[in-house]
C-alpha cells in the first residue's frame, strides 16, 4: 500500500511540473503582451518589461519562474500592480473553495442517498421521482439552476438571500446550484450500479447464506455499487471546481473565477500561471485522493500496483 | 435395495415453478416429485434449462418472487417442515445454517470487497454464536476443506485465491454450519479437471465425515457415475427417469437417457467412430407440449407420445421411467442400439 501511494505522488509532481511547463510556454504564445495598451509610450512599454524581467531570453525567464515555483512563489500580477499573485489567490481561494467544497458534499450526499432509495425502489413511483429528478439535474446547466433557485427562493418566496457570501444562508443557493448536476450525475450511478450489483452471484450466495435483506444491502450490494461513483469523484471534483467560476458570477461571489478570466484576457503571464498551476495542482492532489481512496476500498487495486 | 432403511430428510411432491415473464409465463419446473435421504448423495442431471437449478433453488425459495411463483399443489418438507409456505424472514433461519448451497461459479459467487473470513462467518449472524466461536468454526472448516495455512487465508481478498481455492472456500461457506443438506448447483463446471477431481473427492469425503446429504447437479454423466448413489434425469421441467447410478448407466429405459449415453465417448470409443448427438432443442416451456415432453426429438416417438404425459412406470425398486414405450402396448425396442447405430 505504501509503495502504491508514493508511486501516486510522484506522478502527481510530474503532472504538475508538465503542466507549469506547458502553460508557461502556451501563454506566451498568445499574441499580444501585458503591456500592449496602445495608450501605453514605448518607453513606458521597455521600462515595464524590464521590470517585470520580460525582456530576458525566454529560456532564462522558464528558470527563473520555475526557481521561485519550487518557494511557493509565482510573482508579481501586472493588471494589479504591486500585488502578488499569491495575495490575490488567498483573498480569492477560500471562497472558491468554500462553494466548492459544500457544492461537492451536498452532491455526493443526495447523489448516493438518491441513487440508493431509487434503486431499491425499483419500478415504483419514489423511483420514478428520483429518477426525474436526475433528468432534470443532469440536463439543466448551472447557471440556469441558479438562475432558477434565485427566482423561486430568494425572490419569489424570499426564503433565502439571492447574492453575495457572507453567512451560512447565503452559502444554501449557489451550492446546491453548482452542486445538482453533480448530484443528479452521481444518482444517476449509483442506481445502475446497485441494479447491476443486485444480481452478482454473491448476493445470490449472501441470501443463501441466511444473510438478513437489510445487511445485503449494505454489506453487499452498497460497498460494491459504490465503486464507480469512486472512480469519477476525479472528474466530478474538477467540474464542480470548474463550475464555480460561472456560479460565482451568477451570485455575485468574490472568488477565483473573476481574476481567471481577466488574467486570459488582459495576457496577465504571471496571473495565468499562477492561477493555472495552482487549480491544476488542486486538481492534481484531488485526483491522487480519489486514487488513494479507490485502493484503500477496493482490495485488488492495492495488491496490483 | 435400501428403499426404506434411510429415512427422507426433504420430501418434494408435486412441485411446480413457473415465472411471469413479458413474453408469458415460463413453466421451469412441472410436477416434479422425489425425495432426499439422509447421508446420500443424489444426482441430478439434465441439459441447460431443464428446471434442475430452478427445482433446487426452489428449496430454498431464492427464486425471486415476483416474477416467479409456485404451483398450487407444491409441497417441499424438510424435516416434515412445509417450506413453500414459508417467509423470507422464516427462510433465513433454514438458509446456510440447514442447508448449504454451492453456487457454480466461484469466481464470482463471492464478494469481492470482503475477505474470506468475514464471508465465511457471516453465516452465524444473528445465529447467536459469538464472534470468537465463529472465527474457531471459519478456520476450523477452511482447513477441513483443505486449504493450507487457513489463518492467512482467512484475512485474505478472494481474488488472491486460485479458482480451485475459491470453490473451497464456497463450498466452506455452504459447509461450515454443518448444515443436513448441501445442494451442489454444477460446483466443477467452471474448474479444470484436476481441480474437479479434488473438489469431488473433497465432497464425498465430507459427506462420510459430517453425514451431509448432497444434491448434485451437473449435466455431466461422468461426474454422476463417480459420486452419486441415485440419480434423477430431468427433462423439459419433468423428471424422465430415475434409479441407482447401475440402474441408469446399465437399464436405461428412458430414450432420452440412452441418448445422453451414446453422446458421451467412453475409452472404448474407436477413433473413427462419431458421438451421437440428440437431435432438435429443448421444448418451449412458454407452451409445454401436451404429451411427453421429448417426443419432438425422440427416435422412438408414437401418436400418443405427442397426445398425452406419460405415467412413471416402476420397473425396479428404485428404478421408475416415464415413457410410453414401457406400456405394455408398446412395440418393444432396445435403447442400447441407436436408430443410427443400427446398420453399422
Amino acid at each position: 500500500m505504501r509503495k502504491y501511494i508514493l508511486k501516486r505522488i510522484g506522478i502527481s509532481l510530474l503532472t504538475v511540473f508538465v503542466l507549469a511547463t506547458v502553460v508557461f510556454f502556451l501563454a506566451r504564445l498568445m499574441p499580444g503582451g501585458p503591456f500592449s495598451d496602445p495608450k501605453i509610450s514605448a518607453t513606458a512599454r521597455e521600462n515595464l518589461a524590464h521590470y517585470y524581467g520580460f525582456d530576458k531570453p525566454l529560456i532564462e525567464q522558464y528558470f527563473t519562474y520555475l526557481g521561485n515555483l519550487l518557494h511557493g512563489n509565482f510573482g508579481y500580477s501586472t493588471k494589479y500592480p504591486g500585488q502578488t499573485v499569491n495575495a490575490l489567490l488567498a483573498s480569492s481561494f477560500p471562497y472558491s473553495a468554500d462553494l466548492g467544497l459544500r457544492a461537492l458534499c451536498f452532491a455526493i450526499s443526495f447523489g448516493l442517498v438518491f441513487g440508493v432509495m431509487s434503486a431499491l425502489n425499483r419500478g415504483n413511483g419514489i423511483d420514478l421521482f428520483f429518477v426525474i429528478v436526475a433528468v432534470i439535474g443532469t440536463s439543466v446547466p448551472d447557471f440556469i439552476m441558479g438562475a432558477i433557485l434565485q427566482h423561486f427562493f430568494g425572490y419569489k418566496w424570499g426564503l433565502l438571500p439571492i447574492a453575495q457570501y457572507k453567512d451560512i444562508t447565503y452559502t444554501i443557493l449557489p451550492s446546491v446550484g453548482l452542486g445538482f448536476y453533480t448530484m443528479a450525475s452521481v444518482s444517476r450511478i449509483m442506481r445502475a450500479s446497485m441494479l447491476e450489483v443486485v444480481q452478482q452471484d454473491y448476493i445470490k450466495t449472501a441470501r443463501a447464506k441466511g444473510v438478513s435483506n437489510f445487511r445485503i444491502t449494505w454489506k453487499h450490494q452498497i460497498r460494491n455499487a459504490i465503486m464507480p461513483v469512486i472512480t469519477i469523484l476525479g472528474p466530478i471534483v474538477a467540474s464542480v471546481l470548474t463550475g464555480t467560476f460561472v456560479i460565482e458570477s451568477v451570485f455575485a461571489i468574490p472568488g477565483m473565477g473573476k481574476y481567471y478570466v481577466e488574467s486570459v484576457q488582459n495576457n496577465d503571464y504571471s496571473m495565468i500561471l499562477g492561477m493555472t498551476v495552482f487549480y491544476g495542482a488542486f486538481l492534481v492532489f484531488c485526483n491522487m485522493i480519489v486514487d488513494i481512496l479507490y485502493g484503500l476500498i477496493d482490495p485488488r487495486i492495492r495488491i496490483s500496483k | 435395495m435400501a428403499e426404506n432403511k434411510a429415512e427422507n430428510i426433504l420430501e418434494i411432491s408435486h412441485l411446480e415453478f413457473s415465472f411471469r415473464t413479458y413474453g408469458g409465463v415460463v413453466k421451469s419446473v412441472r410436477d416434479v416429485s422425489f425425495n432426499l435421504r439422509q447421508g446420500e448423495i443424489l444426482g441430478i442431471v439434465g441439459e441447460s434449462g431443464c428446471g434442475k437449478s430452478v427445482t433446487c433453488s426452489c428449496i430454498l425459495k431464492l427464486n425471486p418472487e415476483p416474477p416467479g411463483f409456485f404451483g398450487k399443489d407444491s409441497s417441499i418438507k424438510y424435516k416434515g417442515e412445509e417450506i413453500v409456505t414459508k417467509t423470507n424472514r422464516e427462510m433465513r433461519r433454514i438458509r446456510g445454517a440447514e442447508i448449504g448451497f454451492i453456487f457454480q461459479d466461484p469466481m464470482t459467487s463471492l464478494n469481492p470487497t470482503m475477505t474470506v473470513g468475514k464471508q465465511i462467518e457471516e453465516v452465524f449472524v444473528g445465529r447467536g454464536v459469538t464472534g470468537a466461536e465463529a472465527k474457531r468454526r471459519a478456520l476450523e472448516i477452511l482447513t477441513l476443506v483443505g486449504i493450507n495455512e487457513p489463518e492467512r487465508r482467512y484475512k485474505q481478498y478472494p481474488h488472491e485465491l486460485s479458482g480451485g481455492m475459491k470453490q473451497r472456500v464456497v463450498i466452506a461457506i455452504a459447509m461450515v454450519a454443518k448444515p443436513s443438506i448441501i445442494i451442489a448447483d454444477e460446483p466443477t463446471t467452471s474448474l479444470d479437471v484436476t481441480i474437479e477431481a479434488q473438489i469431488l473427492d473433497l465432497l464425498k469425503e465430507l459427506r462420510d465425515k459430517i453425514g451431509t446429504s448432497i444434491i448434485l447437479i451437473t449435466h455431466d454423466l461422468g461426474v454422476i457415475a463417480k459420486m452419486c448413489d441415485r440419480v434423477l434425469v430431468m427433462y423439459g421441467g419433468r423428471i424422465a427417469e430415475r434409479g441407482t447410478v447401475d440402474q441408469i448407466f446399465y437399464e436405461t429405459a428412458h430414450p432420452y437417457t440412452a441418448g445422453l449415453m451414446r453422446s458421451i465417448a467412453t475409452l472404448d470409443t474407436a477413433k473413427d467412430e462419431k458421438l451421437v448427438p440428440i437431435d432438435g432443442t429443448p421444448p418451449d416451456l412458454f407452451a409445454p407440449p401436451p404429451g411427453c415432453p421429448f417426443a419432438a426429438r425422440c427416435e422412438y416417438a408414437m401418436k400418443v407420445c405427442y397426445e398425452r404425459p406419460p405415467k412413471e412406470t416402476q420397473l425396479a425398486p428404485e428404478h421408475r421411467c416415464c415413457c410410453w414405450l414401457l406400456h405394455e402396448k408398446a412395440p418393444k425396442v432396445d435403447l442400447r442400439r441407436g436408430r443410427g447405430e443400427g446398420q453399422a
